[in-house]
């Protein structure tokens, strides 16, 4: 099992979803976080004073997925997510050891 | 009269607006998030304890006899045989006490305590407010600025805004900076709030300017009751006129420059524009013609849009530029008359442009110097007075960290965490809703 995180601009986030639900994704889990990579925010300038705005705001997607299915839905993810201009975001993965149903108590894959 | 009296109740009302909530809404927006409740509630405190003072002791010092910078407190006390005939014209100028007090409060944002600024309004209105507003708008006969110099003062350019201004700078400089000024990002946490107030204040200026009309002659005799009828109509679509088209004007000067020193037209410039030119036109708006209001305006607009840069050149944190736009469109406006007051108009004088050579514009500037001198001493008095014992700021800990809403008033404005996300940054409401269709399908 793997944990696809992806951090994309928030007005794609509709389209991302349509994307993954298309695919059969079922779950997931969206928050609204802000930060900022190579672009480095912006300036914004008010009655004259410059201010440079560093964190960005961004949606944040996270996934547990079947081993299987990883390279698709990263694929999925920054295929729907891309302007093509800077600050479209990440796509990473990693390794998930456990994952536990909560209403159940089913484990790993079945918990999926 | 009738009309006039139906007028000056709803002129009341309007400029009561101006205040709260125009004033509020306009400084709140350009206020950090932590901090705009304090800064709406400067406002509306600033109503309450100004309007009781102003009927207490303000009417009689202001307008209850004659004296070269005020009159006596106790001759009118608690409005002690004014007719109730008169109330509403009490009222009228306890407005304009109300807002002279409440523009300083921009100046000083986001670190004043709340008590040190209950203790400084009542202080303050009557040291350096209450003779202001005797010597520009009784006129009577040994009145400073409106009779011994003759300074033409319509609405208040002198006693409102160059008084405020001057208080602005005085405070700023002994309270000092906020915490992180120049370093942490202060931008505007709501523009739209800002852009509310402004219109709020536009509009309710129209009861400022317009309602300050003073009649020539006795309402009790029929030719003096047909002859103020008759400048009663003339003035007041004199000064409508000018109010809106000096604005207007101050606008486009405001974006102009902005637009060539920054680069861009900004919704906060056109918001700002509006503030200063209605700062400028207000001592003008009787004495000028229209094309007199639109140079007064668009100068006023271009000199505040350069002067609100300024503080950070003097590294003072004059927080909403009550320095930048009432102090500087105060002096603009007042001084300008000098430039383009007609005889046409309200005063009766020619200023420079219409052949009047350089002596209204030395009484003007006169009139300006001494609003700056009176209202620079006697802040300065106050501010150094509270600094030295009750103390003016909020313990750093509380500005820097939770804000100044949560510190002095126990609350926030925002309640980010109930829409959906938590550790305060919510989840916009469609997104939350998606996010709720998809663990449903999920379950």
């Amino acid at each position: 099992m793997k944990l696809v995180t992806a951090v994309i601009k928030p007005h794609k986030w509709e389209e991302v979803r349509a994307a993954l639900e298309a695919f059969g994704v079922t779950g997931m889990t969206v928050s609204e976080v802000s930060g900022y990579g190579r672009q480095k925010g912006h300036t914004e300038v008010y009655r004259g004073a410059e201010y440079d705005i560093a964190l960005v705001p961004k949606i944040r997607i996270e996934i547990v997925v079947d081993d299987d299915d990883v390279e698709d839905v990263s694929g999925i993810v920054v295929k729907a997510a891309q302007t093509g201009r800077i600050g479209d975001g990440k796509v990473w993965v990693s390794p998930v050891d456990t994952v536990v149903r909560v209403r159940t108590g089913d484990r790993d894959e079945a918990a999926i | 009269m009738d009309g006039y009296y139906a007028w000056m109740i709803v002129a009341t009302a309007l400029v009561l607006m101006m205040t709260t909530p125009g004033l509020a809404l306009f400084y709140g927006g350009m206020t950090r998030a932590k901090s705009v409740l304090n800064m709406m509630m400067m406002s509306y405190i600033a109503m309450a304890i100004v309007g009781i003072i102003y009927v207490l002791w303000g009417w009689s010092m202001s307008f209850g006899g004659d004296g070269t910078f005020f009159a006596s407190p106790f001759e009118l006390f608690g409005l002690k045989g004014v007719s109730t005939d008169n109330y509403i014209y009490v009222m009228f100028q306890l407005t304009f006490a109300v807002i002279t007090c409440a523009l300083i409060s921009g100046a000083i944002a986001d670190r004043v305590k709340l008590s040190a600024w209950i203790v400084f309004l009542p202080l303050w209105v009557t040291l350096s407010y209450f003779p202001l507003a005797h010597m520009v708008f009784s006129c009577t006969d040994a009145a400073l600025i409106c009779t011994k110099i003759g300074a033409q003062d319509y609405a208040g350019g002198t006693a409102v805004h160059i008084n405020a201004g001057v208080a602005g700078l005085v405070l700023a400089l002994i309270i000092g900076k906020r915490v992180g000024f120049k370093r942490d990002p202060m931008r505007p946490h709501n523009l739209p709030l800002t852009m509310v107030g402004a219109g709020l204040l536009w509009v309710g200026w129209y009861g400022f300017n317009v309602g300050s009309i003073v009649f020539g002659d006795d309402w009790s005799t029929e030719e003096g009751a047909a002859a103020n009828l008759e400048q009663f109509f003339s003035e007041t679509g004199r000064t409508f006129t000018n109010t809106t088209l000096a604005t207007m004007a101050a606008i486009l000067g405001w974006l102009l420059i902005e637009r060539l020193l920054h680069g861009r037209a900004t919704t906060l410039g056109a918001a700002s524009g509006i503030v200063a030119g209605l700062v400028a036109i207000t001592p003008a708006a009787g004495a000028v013609d229209v094309v007199g209001a639109i140079a007064i305006g668009a100068i006023a607009g271009g000199v505040c849009a350069f002067a609100v840069g300024l503080k950070f050149k003097f590294n003072l944190d004059d927080s909403l530029d009550v320095v930048g736009v009432h102090l500087v469109g105060g002096v603009v406006g007042t001084v300008l008359i000098g430039l383009f007051s007609t005889s046409e108009g309200a005063g009766g004088i020619d200023g420079l442009f219409y052949g009047g050579g350089f002596g209204s514009l030395g009484d003007q500037t006169l009139g300006a110097l001494v609003a700056i001198a009176w209202a620079g001493v006697f802040t300065a008095i106050i501010g150094f007075a509270i600094k030295y014992t009750m103390g003016w700021r909020v313990d750093e800990e509380d500005e820097v960290n939770d804000g100044i809403d949560l510190a002095q008033h126990g609350e926030s404005a925002y309640d980010f965490a109930s829409l959906g996300g938590g550790g305060g940054h919510g989840i916009p409401s469609a997104v939350a809703q998606a996010d709720a269709e998809a663990r449903g399908v999920n379950a």
